[in-house]
Parts: structure tokens; sequence; C-alpha cells
């Protein structure tokens, strides 16, 4: 698979993110030749291989259904730019057209 | 051109945990904003997220209940969008290894039963809430991380009635489980529909729209009866369907696009690395199974060969299981189930919504002594509504009721003889009448000699010394 610019451009977008039209060139190819080091991995032949997204033996880790405390509101909100009311405050959502 | 609709619902049904699915914040939904958050529901770096095992518990037992198969291995995966009420910038969501798949339920339409099948069963977080001011919006974050489950059905439905009965279904079935409390204001039961059209007799289906932020069931119907015309409407002008998200517009009774961005439909899933997989082994299966209550259909279909119900009654009683129960218990005590039935059925719910019934002044073990007092004849039926209504009241038992007010009902001949001469000398008039061919006076008659008692006397006995003096007279 190879990196092209619309494509950096379109993640780009997806994360939120402002780059430059020499930034998209740059990563274009930076991500370009990192893709080429997976082409390297994906010529193993690993069809009989479970994916391996975790290292540990898969075993179930849970917790009870117990409450605890949790943040105090005068702690949690300072955290974030803007509050109002106890709500966190963000530029306006338009939901629909 | 004849169309025919293709719906499929997801149903999101919040699980009746104490705590979040991946931490221990409190999930009750009266608490002031921001107020049930930690630094695992906030997205705080560095945290992570453990998984409640309740929370699992309370799927498995829906996916049993539905017939799903389980799947022994489920992986959680990461769901990326931005929204300001997702903190973490994902939602942690079973993707491509699901819980569990393939189930049924049945649904009865028009005395029909008929299958609808559930494409799957999976778990995920619950976003916050987002409240939309003028210049700003307001981020809750109180709901993020409780846990859901999502249930896909297949496209199996045609009709509205249809989407209605299979959504009043699961619901009744999440109920009787007792893993979701079915609380469509409160949104902790949502649903979102999948809707196309087809021209009658055509296999493949039509281009489909997502109609979401629907919140009752009526509404769900009204959102798929709009999509119909509106899709054909467009098919019939020679345009095509676009497949997009709208939302339900409960003012207007319309559905309308969201704006449609292609480009944010790229969740970028990956399996979330901070959570095992989800291992359920088949003794944890069958453990859960043996906890599982008799569901509403299968109390139905007891209830119809116990108690010699009618279908039509037996499904009243049993569409909210503290209502079968309540029902149960009142003929434990009274052991007549038609006269219960009558009771809670035109009394009982004329006051209460069936899932108030469980909370009533009136007990069931009062409601059970009440009608035993009338199988007796210590009070007559009249009387009894009357005993009724000020055990609404009060909420004190019938008994102390009935002799608080000396209600008991005057079974005594020589009384109830007494008063109906005193009626049939004080109306000489109206009983030449009645000798004269006047018949329906008789009413008249026993409704005096009623007045006359309070209502107290026993009125099979006044219509019998009627009856015999009228004759005589």
């Amino acid at each position: 698979m190879h990196i092209t610019k619309q494509l950096v451009e379109h993640l780009a977008k997806l994360s939120l993110l402002e780059l430059s039209p020499e930034e998209v060139e740059r990563y274009t190819q930076e991500l370009d030749s990192l893709m080429g080091y997976f082409e390297k991995l994906n010529r193993l032949d690993t069809a009989h291989i479970d994916p391996t997204f975790h290292v540990e033996p898969p075993t179930n880790v849970f917790r009870e259904d117990e409450v605890r405390e949790s943040f105090k509101r005068e702690d949690l909100l300072p955290v974030f730019p803007a509050q109002e009311d106890g709500a966190i405050k963000v530029p306006k959502i338009i939901e629909a057209s | 051109m004849n169309y025919e609709p293709v719906i499929g619902l997801e149903v999101h049904a919040q699980l009746k945990t104490q705590s979040k699915i991946f931490c221990g914040c409190s999930t009750k939904f009266d608490a002031k904003e921001n107020e049930l958050t930690c630094p695992v529901c906030t997205g705080m770096p560095g945290c992570l997220p453990v998984l409640n095992k309740r929370a699992v518990e309370f799927a498995i037992k829906m996916a049993l209940a539905t017939q799903c198969r389980i799947n022994e291995k489920s992986l959680f995966a990461r769901k990326h969008y931005f929204y300001p009420d997702l903190p973490k910038g994902y939602q942690i969501s079973h993707y491509d290894k699901h819980l569990a798949q393939k189930g049924h339920i049945e649904i009865s339409i028009g005395g029909q039963i008929k299958k609808i099948r559930l494409h799957r069963i999976h778990m995920e977080e619950d976003a916050g809430k987002n409240i939309h001011g003028t210049f700003s919006s307001y981020v809750n974050l109180n709901r993020a991380g409780i846990p859901l489950i999502e249930i896909v059905s297949e496209p199996d439905v045609r009709s509205s009635q249809e989407a209605g009965a299979y959504l009043r279904e699961i619901r009744s079935i999440l109920r009787y489980l007792e893993v979701c409390d079915g609380n469509m204001e409160e949104g902790s039961f949502r649903c979102d529909v999948n809707v196309s059209v087809r021209p009658v007799g055509q296999k493949e289906f039509g281009i489909r729209c997502e109609v979401k932020n629907i919140n009752s069931f009526r509404f769900v119907e009204k959102a798929i009866e709009y999509e119909m015309g509106r899709q054909i409407e467009v098919l019939e002008s020679g345009a095509k369907v676009i497949q997009e998200t709208r939302l339900w517009d409960s003012d207007q009774n319309k559905t309308f696009s969201m704006r449609s961005k292609e480009e944010a439909h790229d969740y970028r899933y990956f399996p979330e690395p901070d959570l095992h997989p989800l291992i359920v082994e088949p003794h944890w299966v069958e453990e859960i199974k043996r906890t599982l209550p008799e569901l509403s259909s299968e109390k139905k279909t007891r209830f119809i060969k116990m108690y010699q119900l009618s279908e039509y009654d037996a499904s009243l009683l049993t569409q909210e299981k503290s209502l079968a129960q309540y029902f149960e218990s009142v003929v434990e005590i009274c052991k007549e189930p038609k006269l219960a039935t009558n009771w809670i059925l035109s009394e009982l719910l004329r006051e209460f919504g069936p899932e108030q019934v469980e909370s009533s002044p009136i007990t069931p073990q009062h409601l059970g002594e009440l009608l035993v007092l009338i199988m007796k004849g210590t009070i007559s039926g009249k009387i009894a509504k009357h005993v009724f209504e000020k055990m609404l009241q009060t909420g004190q038992a019938p008994q102390a009721i009935v002799q608080k007010e000396g209600l008991v009902q005057v079974s005594d001949s020589t009384q109830i003889e007494a008063l109906v001469e005193e009626v049939l000398k004080e109306q000489k008039v109206f009983v030449d009448k009645y000798h004269a061919g006047q018949a329906k006076l008789f009413g008249f008659f026993v409704g005096e000699v009623m007045k006359k008692s309070h209502g107290k006397a026993n009125p099979a006995m006044v219509n019998e010394f009627l009856k015999k003096k009228l004759k005589g007279a």
C-alpha cells in the first residue's frame, strides 16, 4: 500500500490536525517509507498464526460491580479549558443542517 | 407500484449495574452534572479500564433469553471519532468478535407468531450528554462509561406495527431479566431504525436510511411510516434514495437529514490494548442460564393453562413481571383466578400503569382478602368497589374498612323480607304498573331495597324475595 498526499490529508482531517503543505509532503514520504517496512513484514506467511493483541495469556480481569468514590467536581472541572455551572463548556456543536 | 418496507432495528439498552462498565463511578440518574466521573471515564492519560463482571453477566442473560449463540472469546475494540461527549476520542466497544449472535425472538401480530432474528448482541460504553445553548454547548460526562448492550436485529421486520411489537418484546425481556429498566425518557432504552423500501416481489433490498433519536414506541412507528412515504416518493419520481443518517423530529413529525460527513464514518477500529479478550466459558454460561427467570411468553402460556385465562387476559397480566407476580399472589389468597383477573384488569389497572402496580397502596394480600369477602358474601360486589376506593386512599386492610364503616352485607332473611315489604308498600303505584305488564320495573324495586339497606342487602336475596312477594301480591 502506498501513502498518497490525499490519504495524509484525509487522516489529518480525521485526527483534527492542521498540516501545512510542506508537512503534508514530508509526512507522505515518511509514512510511505514506514509502510514499506510493513510491506516487508507482510511477505511472511502468518495465515496460521493468531494475531497477538496482548502478550499475556487470555484471562479475564474483572472488577465487581461496586461503586467507588468519583472525582470531586472542583478537581475535575478546572482540567478543562472552559466550564459553566458544573458543565464542561465547548464551542457550539451543530448537529444537523 | 406497491412497495414494502424492510426494517432492521438497533436497540441500545443500559445495563442496570450499580457502577459503570470500566470504572467504579455510580450509574445513578439523578446526579449533578459531571459528579459521577473519574480518571477512567473522563479519559485521563495513564488510567486503565477494568471490565465490570456483572455487566457481562447481564449481557449474557439477554443473549440467552434471545436464543443467541455466545462466543467463547470476544474482543473489545476502540472506535474512533471526535465529539465533545467522548472524552477519550474513542468508544470502547465489541467490534468484529462480538459477545453473542444469531438469536431470535417471537412477536405476535394479529394472533400470528412471527420470528424476528437477531444479528448480534454486543457490549459497549455510553458517551456523555451534550446540551446545546445559543452560543456554546455543554457536556455532562455522567453517562460516559455507562454499560450498554446493543441488540441488532436482522432486516426481518416488515411494518411499523411489527417494529413496535418487536421493541415492546425486547423491552419486556430486558425488564423480566431485570438487566435494564427500559426507561425511554431517561435514555436507558433507545432505538435506531434502518428503513428501506422495495417493490413487492423484488428480492434485493433498497437503499436504506438510518433514523436516530427516537425516544418512544409511537415515534418509532411514526418515523417508519414517514420514511416509507418519503422513500417511495423519491423512487416514484425516478430518483434514488441516498444512504444517510436522519433524525426524527417529534414536533414536526418528520425525519430530516443530518449533515452527512462521509469521512467521519471511518472509525479506524483496532483492538483495545488495555483490555484482555473476554472469555466466556460454557460453565459460566450454564451457571447464568440457571438463574434465568420465566419470561413473559412462557408465563403467558402457563397462565392460560393453569388459570384458564383467555389469551388476551393472560397477555395483559404478563406484560410486566411485577404485575404477573401481583396476580399470582392475589390468586394464592382468593383461589379465584377469574375474579382476580377482573379486579386487577378493570379496577387496579385503571388506577395504575402495569409498572406501578407493585408500589400501589393496595397490596396483593389486601386485594386477595377483599375478593374473599365478596366470595363469602360478607360484602356485595358493589360495596366491594367502595371498599376498594377506601383501600386506595388509606392502604388499610379491607376487613378493617368493612368493620369500621359497618358495610357487612345483610343476608338475614327476616331483615331483607321486611325491607322488601316496606318498599312494595311505599311504591304501590309502581307495583300496580308492574302487574299491568311493565316488567322492567323489577330493577327499580331492587334499587329501592338496596337504597333502603344503604347498599348492604345481599342482592341475590333481594331478588329472590322480590320475585316471591311480587308473585304473591
